[in-house]
């Protein structure tokens, strides 16, 4: 087995989600070479090149990788893929975006999601918002994959010591082009990340109404989530849904506020290994997965909860 | 400009999915089926292109069994002009939707091809990056905004930090993101109607492409299902039971 893993970042930083891909390629075999495609990102190789096991790091620099344009990133790894039985990328929205266009160039079906390595061709994914497991087995001579993060532990991101090879950079595609970006700004950590999440939902009534959530989040270093129902009312940004359609966490603790608790929101979440629900209709399905269920109005509870924290801090 | 909108026939968000007993899919039978949500999103940003003066015709496509004919129906009601069907029993997977859309593509000659970023029935969120890069088309997924002026496509993509946009050369391949817009209820007289648009009926066969598929489900089971816990009766018990019985704060 030879595995290439798509390494995710910011040409800066190696983001969290490339350590449990590689976990992930570990359980397929040990010949693991990374892919770090972007434009000044010499850090990102290096960081990449410390994470126990991986035997190789690929550097592609060129101008138009920096925003990770998926016809040029794709048509790169396309170009690199030859000799490899494993293709991984984080499921990011990045690797979401890039890797079917590699499967399809490669004429080989993408295996999207998995949450578990049964063998080197056989893999689960969850499909219907996580109401069911498919076990999939693969026919094809390459896997294309993307991986579910909270299903496999971060590698160990130092130790290690791979070599760092140039590569050549692939012609830009010339058909896409980065306008603009406009990135949340946030001390809190990334919500993939966090050990703590206290998300909001529709109850919230507005986006003022999440400084509470905040109060609270930052007393027990969370980060911040939402249902969609709170996105779309444009209380908080995209980028804090959790759920089917958004981001998947399994954070040690995760405190729904004010989410009913649908099947789709209950996809992104309910691995949590805690899951704590305040809402003020005791019949909420959310309480259906709570370890801890408060039923109670949240605007009252949250406040009361931020001083009890204070008071923990103070004891 | 003439756009090609796919629409797909899933099982009603609203459903809770079980699986089978013997674990070789999911119960279908009597199971309400709608068109997948995305898609919904997806044609009504295709009407209100057209409804701007920015698109002429608007072509739905469905691929499945014959009653995807009511998806297309849907998607005509809606104000799509004329649907498409690829009829087949078939299972067809991403990469086989891909490769009939393409074809389509071809015979059709769209300026621009919007689907659904995910189908919330195998949740996939492939077909549409591989239809582009078949084409050899550039892509802007996951889009909350689409911008037409003078043959460039601008799409603001919602990314995991946020917001991205990205200008796209026509032709080009758009999948949806929640927020592009909300749909449209459809009226009766507007149902009456689109019973009167065109529907084209071709087999895979027609369009030349192997569907078979890559992937063996070799089961299908539920997830252990979570235990509902315990019901505190104060914020303070709560902060309590966090600290001393689970140990996570
Ligand atoms: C294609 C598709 C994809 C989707 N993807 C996602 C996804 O990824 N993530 C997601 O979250 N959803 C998703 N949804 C939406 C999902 O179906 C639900 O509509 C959504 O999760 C509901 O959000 P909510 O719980 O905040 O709102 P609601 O269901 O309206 O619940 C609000 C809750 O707040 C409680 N409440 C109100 N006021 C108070 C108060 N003062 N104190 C305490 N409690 C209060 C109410 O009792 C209620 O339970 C998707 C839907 C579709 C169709
Ligand atoms: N059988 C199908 N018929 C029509 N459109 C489809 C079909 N399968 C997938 N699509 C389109 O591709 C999108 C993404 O699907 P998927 O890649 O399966 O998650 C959907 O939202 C549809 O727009």
């Amino acid at each position: 087995m030879s595995i290439l893993v798509i390494a995710e970042h910011d040409n800066a930083v190696l983001k969290a989600a490339t350590l449990n891909t590689i976990t992930a390629a570990t359980q397929l075999g040990s010949d693991i070479a990374i892919l770090v495609a972007g434009h000044g990102c010499g850090a990102v190789a290096e960081a990449a090149a410390k994470v126990v096991g991986v035997k190789k790091v690929l550097l592609a620099d060129a101008p138009y990788y920096a925003h990770q344009l998926a016809e040029n990133v794709a048509a790169l790894v396309v170009g690199l893929a030859g000799g490899y039985t494993h293709i991984l990328a984080p499921a990011t929205a990045a690797g979401k975006n890039m890797l079917p266009r590699v499967a399809a160039l490669l004429d080989v079906a993408q295996i999207s999601d998995i949450v578990k390595v049964e063998s080197v061709n056989t893999f689960v994914r969850p499909i219907y918002a996580g109401n069911v497991l498919a076990t999939v087995q693969s026919k094809d001579p390459v896997k294309v994959i993307t991986v579910r993060g909270t299903a496999f532990p971060a590698a160990t991101a130092t130790g290690g010591f791979a070599v760092v090879e140039t590569v050549a950079p692939a012609a830009d595609a010339g058909v896409s082009s980065f306008v603009g970006q406009q990135l949340t700004k946030s001390d809190r950590p990334e919500l993939t990340a966090a050990r703590t999440i206290v998300s909001g939902g529709r109850g919230m009534g507005n986006g003022e109404n999440f400084k509470l959530l905040e109060d609270v989040a930052d007393k027990l270093g969370a980060a911040v989530g939402a249902s969609r129902a709170a996105v779309d009312a444009g209380f908080v940004p995209n980028d804090y849904q959790v759920g089917q359609t958004g981001k998947v966490v399994a954070p040690d603790l995760y405190i729904a506020v004010g989410i009913s608790g649908a099947i789709q929101h209950l996809a992104g979440m309910k691995d949590s290994k805690v899951i704590v629900a305040i809402n003020k209709d005791e019949e909420a399905p959310i309480f259906q997965v709570a370890d801890y269920g408060l039923v109670a109005d949240l605007f009252a509870a949250v406040p009361e909860m931020s001083k009890e924290l204070d008071k923990l801090k103070a004891a | 400009m003439k756009i090609l909108v796919a629409v797909k026939r899933v099982v009603d968000y609203n459903v809770k999915v079980r699986a089978k007993a013997d674990g070789t899919g999911v119960e279908t039978a009597n199971v309400k089926m709608s068109m997948n949500p995305f898609d919904e999103i997806a044609v009504e940003e295709a009407v209100r292109l057209q409804e701007a003066g920015k698109a002429k015709e608007i072509v739905a496509v469905s691929l499945g069994v014959a009653a995807c004919q009511d998806t297309i129906r849907t998607a005509l009601a809606m104000g799509a002009d004329r649907g498409i069907l690829v009829e087949t029993d078939a299972e067809l997977q991403p990469l086989a939707v891909a490769k009939l859309l393409k074809a389509v593509v071809e015979k059709e000659k769209p300026d621009l091809v919007i689907l659904g970023k995910q189908a919330i029935d195998d949740d996939a969120n492939q077909t549409g990056q591989m239809l582009a890069a078949l084409l050899g088309w550039p892509q802007g997924t996951f889009a909350s905004k689409v911008d037409i002026d003078a043959g460039a496509i601008n799409v603001t993509r919602e990314i995991d930090g946020g917001l991205e946009t990205v200008a796209l050369k026509s032709p080009a391949v758009v999948t949806t993101d929640l927020r592009l817009n909300e749909p449209r209820f459809v009226k009766l007289p507007n149902i009456m109607k689109a019973k009167k648009k065109p529907l084209d009926v071709l087999k895979p066969a027609d369009l030349g492409v192997d569907v078979a598929p890559r992937l063996i489900t070799l089961k299908v089971q539920e997830p252990p299902k979570r235990q509902a816990g315990i019901k505190v009766d104060t914020v303070a018990a709560l902060v309590d039971k966090l600290r001393n019985e689970a140990h996570v704060i």
